[in-house]
């Protein structure tokens, strides 16, 4: 029988076959912390150690309240400021920087077959670059820093096969929507999963790194894709290390497998209060919005902010709507920048924001009064999500964002 | 060890947000303050009326979403004895153990049992004993045990490192 990518990856880390079900300790190759860095600094040396293990594994990236909100939070960019200086890890990246999940490829920090942690969900990300990667928590975290090991179980792997071209007017955004709607919030608990088909195989990084980043909203441990050509061209000039893709076997074992065409497939909007409450936009046309998020690590990147300065040149956002823009990072701001669409987001009358997690969690930056409805390009709706539990949050793709912008209403952009 | 207390029922994809809304998760670190908030925004009356030894019961995927183990760690704090569930969110299992907090995996236990009812866990013999009869919980696996036997990941981590 043959391996999946995550029985050869974790298997290549300790030495030896290892099958599903499995619990293994292995040193990973690199480990990310974001603003709970100063938490997890805390727990590390209440362990007892003074030295980080190997601050070399080690990215630190502030994004998730940037610049810092109250004197809270500023103590704590401060105390990690303090720790990765005091512990050289050089691979720190402050405020300016961006995402975390977007940082860490920019920056080279991810590669195929790397096994890679980080102490925040959405680190599933990083599977869309033929990594294996898995979010733990914060104490895991600290653990890392004083030991260098965590445990992991073998995951079995499920296989969502994607074929088909997209209509015009539909993205990986409405895929991910409608295979969480399929496959449920609980659809891949523990598991491994595998995006490939002729459709995955085509998409650019940016839409590849959709389904990878809400891999964990149904579920999943690690989401995981075969780089395709553009996909290694990205990390040509990015990534130092040698490395070597890692693919399944053709006769390994998946627990299960689902196909979807998107030939025929609508936009889709995941309503309020759960990220599989997915429907056709079609079935909710018509909502009154009062703000828009248009970013997070999900949907923030180039070709996202070219659709939206696509539908939103020349025009106005709403009067009753508040559109906030957020760039997944600086890379990202100055190419869209230079394109010369931020000025045309800014003519249109949206706010434009720093790169960073902005509202996502409710720490600052877009939290809703009560009773205000949301649309967000982001990945989680759960109540209180951004901040106040009396509001309601969509989630759709930037063109429904975008279009939704111009008359106050949640637009269906399907023609 | 024995538990004892009452149950706190919940339905399905009960969400780290719920348990511990994300804009506390930089402000709110006593562990006092924690325990005041949590389930804030699922049960308002939770953190005022529970009792140190009660259960938390949910159905699947309970602790879904973020990474945070705030939300682990606020029930301890709160005195929450354990939670017993049909499935746990991956993440949300590991800062259980990693906080000694045991998270008991028992569909049948949760369909039996009801909101305010008393219970009683016996984790050594791994029986949940309520008004409906005994349920059987399997043990945790053996590479995890000692972590939590040692009280969670940190005194573990001690032990691993002599110190």
């Amino acid at each position: 029988m043959g391996k999946t990518f995550s029985e050869k990856i974790l298997g290549q880390k300790v030495g030896k076959d290892v099958v599903p079900g499995e619990i293994i300790e292995v040193e990973p190759d690199v480990a990310m912390s974001h603003d709970n860095t100063a938490a997890i600094s805390k727990t590390f040396y209440k362990i007892g150690v003074d030295q980080v293990y190997k601050p070399g594994m080690h990215v630190v990236i502030l994004d998730h309240c940037t610049p810092a909100a109250n004197e809270k939070f500023a103590e704590n960019h401060k105390d990690i400021r303090e720790f990765v200086r005091k512990q050289g890890i050089r691979n720190f990246y402050d405020i300016h920087v961006g995402i975390c999940h977007q940082v860490m490829h920019e920056k080279g920090h991810v590669w195929p077959g790397a096994l890679i942690v980080g102490s925040d969900s959405h680190s599933t990300s990083y599977g869309a670059f033929g990594a294996f990667s898995a979010g733990i928590g914060r104490s895991e975290m600290a653990a890392i820093m004083a030991r260098g090991k965590i445990w992991l179980r073998v995951p079995e792997t499920i296989k969502i096969v994607v074929d088909g071209e997209f209509p015009e007017a539909v993205s990986a955004k409405d895929l991910m929507l409608k295979i969480a709607r399929e496959i449920g919030a609980d659809g891949a608990l523990y598991k491994a999963i595998e995006f490939c088909g002729p459709t995955i195989d085509r998409m650019s990084v940016a839409s590849r790194f959709v389904f990878t980043n809400m891999a964990v909203e149904i579920g999943a441990k690690a989401g995981y894709m075969i780089p395709n050509q553009a996909t290694l061209g990205y990390l040509k000039d990015r990534v130092s290390q040698p490395f070597e893709v890692i693919e399944s076997d053709p006769n390994a074992e998946y627990e299960a497998e689902y196909h979807f065409d998107v030939s025929t497939l609508e936009p889709m909007i995941a309503k309020p209060h759960t990220v599989d409450n997915v429907v056709p936009v079609s079935e909710v046309k018509g909502t009154r919005i009062d703000q828009i998020f248009f970013g997070s690590c999900t949907n923030a990147r180039v070709e996202d902010f070219e659709i939206v300065a696509e539908i939103l040149r020349g025009k106005r956002v709403h009067p009753d709507v508040r559109m906030l823009v957020f760039p997944a990072s600086q890379e990202v701001y100055l190419e869209v920048l230079k394109k010369g669409w931020i000025q045309e987001l800014v003519e249109a009358g949206c706010v434009i924001m720093n790169p960073g997690c902005g509202p996502c969690m409710g720490n600052h930056e877009g939290v809703p009064a009560n009773g205000e409805v949301v649309l967000a390009t982001s990945n989680r709706n759960f109540k209180g999500r951004l901040g106040n539990k009396e509001s309601f949050v969509y989630l759709v793709s930037p063109r429904t964002a975008a279009m939704s912008a111009l008359t106050g209403k949640i637009e269906d952009c399907w023609y | 060890m024995l538990i004892k207390g009452k149950v706190w029922k919940y339905g399905n994809d009960v969400n780290t947000d719920v348990i511990f809304p994300g804009k506390y998760t930089y402000t709110i670190t006593e562990t006092a303050e924690m325990a005041k908030v949590a389930l804030e925004d699922l049960d308002p009356e939770f953190a005022k009326n529970v009792h140190k030894g009660d259960v938390i019961v949910g159905g699947t995927n309970f602790g879904c979403g973020s990474s945070r183990e705030q939300a682990a760690s606020c029930l301890v704090y709160s005195g929450v004895g354990a939670v017993i569930a049909k499935t746990f969110a991956r993440l949300y299992f590991r800062n259980c153990i990693n906080f000694g907090l045991p998270a008991l995996t028992s569909p049948k236990a949760v369909d039996a049992l009801k909101h305010g009812e008393s219970i009683e866990i016996d984790t050594d013999k791994g029986e949940i004993r309520c008004k409906a009869g005994v349920f059987k919980f399997p043990p945790l696996p053996k590479e995890v045990v000692g972590i939590f036997d040692a009280g969670g990941l940190i005194p573990y981590t001690k032990k691993q490192l002599g110190l």
